[in-house]
């Protein structure tokens, strides 16, 4: 389904200009992080590339699907994770059932996942008691059950400690190495770094500056770049 | 008066003490009828509260204020429809459910449906707000989304649920006129406890009048023990 393709998006609310004519392509293969400020823009232009936001104008394609909402499989893990009153496996064997899994190889996959992301020992817990850092590793678990070829993923570790936070992006490299596209959002300089192959940089709700991320950091190209790298938050 | 009181008070006691037949009659029937209206309604009011909290359409607004509006219908103009309705003449007439139990079930649960029916779209609508683009992002109809938010809300609706009990068990205008009031086939504790205070008889009264408060109060606080103890369990 990739690459996913937006052309002149614009999405207005509230009569403010929230993203302002963006357009870029993204492929597969490397991990694409979307950095900015708190206020950029990053939450509202993930959710127009997931489909759950209609751009006010522009269009928002997959390969060889149209309209706003991809017809292939791709999953979104919110930045705070959303997880039903119940054990954490079922939260996942949920989303594997809505998906159209067989319940045998939805519980067999989700317990893999569970292994993977090292909560195992934690399924039968109830989803919504569990630590910030399992909440979100579980909803990284539930998102990669689905085996979507495409995992966005809005600040995955903004609430989190250094400890949960390094937990979690090593599941996020775990996914990425198992083949999935991944898009993240994050207003860190230091997990750009650690996680991005490639940094879109969004200011005001437009993209400033897309680059490699060597190049972004050693030679910023553009004045919005060069303010956000040297702290100094317009 | 104060020796009456306490006479009658006493004499009330008894009367619960010794699971006195005739009112344990009127408490098991008050009960049963409440119960299956309790039930009939739930299973229309649940699932319609749902919808409408998850569902956007045109009309929708009004929907909800109709539906609210609906909380305070008047028992006795609900009792008098239905009599219409149930009555020789009327289109359901042919059953002859008038003067039954099954006519009181029926008038309780048209009182009740949409006061759970309200009040589940208000709890479905909160969480909603909190689960709507992760069960979109998963794929969740309509459907699924309503039955998720059911399941995920079941210790709250548990309170509305019960309040609806409540509201059935403690009426009286509707009940008394599809029931009749009939000794020992729809006299329920409610219109028990009116006509015995009207005859005099206030042990029976205040038997009565107080298995129905300790019945609502009971089931009140354990419906506030079961959505804190879940609270604590399932966050
Ligand atoms: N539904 C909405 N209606 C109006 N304004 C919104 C809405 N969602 C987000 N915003 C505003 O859009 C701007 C960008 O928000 P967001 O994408 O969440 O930023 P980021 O994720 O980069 O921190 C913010 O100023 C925010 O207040
Ligand atoms: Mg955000």
């Amino acid at each position: 389904m990739l690459p996913l393709i937006l052309e002149n998006v614009s999405y207005t609310a509230g009569g403010r200009t929230l993203i302002n004519d963006v357009s870029f392509e993204i492929g597969a293969g490397t991990r694409t992080v979307i950095l900015g400020a708190n206020g950029a823009g990053k939450s509202v232009l993930m959710r127009l590339c997931h489909g759950l936001l209609r751009p006010t104008s522009g269009r928002v394609t997959w390969y060889g699907a149209s309209g706003t909402s991809g017809s292939g499989r791709q999953a979104m893990v919110f930045q705070r994770p959303v997880l039903l009153r119940r054990s954490a496996l079922a939260n996942v064997t949920y989303a594997l059932k809505l998906a159209g899994l067989p319940a045998a190889e939805s519980l067999r996959r989700a317990q893999v996942k569970l292994d993977v992301v090292g909560m195992a020992q934690l399924a039968a817990h109830p989803a919504r008691v569990l630590s910030g850092g399992e909440q979100q590793r579980l909803a990284l678990a539930r998102a990669w059950a689905l085996e979507p070829e495409v995992l966005f993923l809005d600040e995955p570790t903004a609430n989190l400690d250094p400890h949960a936070t390094r937990h979690i992006e090593a599941v996020i490299n775990a996914i990425h190495e198992s083949g999935t596209k991944i898009i993240m959002t994050t207003h860190s300089l230091g997990q750009a770094r650690r996680l991005g192959d490639e940094i879109l940089l969004m200011s005001g709700g437009q993209i400033a500056e897309r680059a490699p991320v060597t190049e972004f950091f050693s030679a910023p190209q553009s004045e919005a770049a060069r303010e956000f790298l040297s702290g100094e938050l317009p | 008066m104060v020796n009456d009181f306490a006479a009658a008070l006493s004499e009330a006691l008894r009367l619960i003490a010794s699971a006195d037949a005739q009112l344990a009659q009127i408490v098991a029937l008050s009960v049963r009828v409440s119960l299956a209206a309790v039930a009939f309604a739930a299973l229309a009011a649940l699932p319609l509260g749902a919808l409408l909290a998850i569902t956007r359409f045109p009309g929708r607004q009004a929907l909800v204020a109709v539906l609210n509006a609906l909380m305070g219908l008047p028992p006795v103009v609900v009792g008098l429809m239905i009599y219409l309705m149930l009555s020789r003449a009327g289109p359901l007439g042919q059953f002859g459910l008038l003067f039954t139990p099954a006519a009181m079930v029926i008038a309780q649960a048209v009182l009740i449906t949409p006061i759970i029916a309200a009040l589940t779209r208000q709890v479905i609508e909160d969480a909603w707000l909190e689960y709507a683009e992760q069960l979109r992002s998963l794929g969740a109809s309509n459907t699924d989304a309503a039955l998720t938010l059911l399941w995920d809300t079941r210790f709250a609706l548990i309170t509305v649920v019960l309040a609806g009990f409540g509201r059935a068990a403690a009426e009286v205008g509707a009940v008394m006129i599809v029931g009749g009031n009939i000794d020992g086939v729809t006299r329920v504790m409610t219109t028990a406890i009116a006509l015995e205070t009207s005859k005099g008889d206030l042990p029976l009264a205040l038997g009565l009048g107080m298995v129905l408060l300790a019945i609502i109060v009971g089931l009140n606080l354990l419906a506030h023990w079961v959505k804190l103890s879940a609270q604590r369990r399932y966050g």
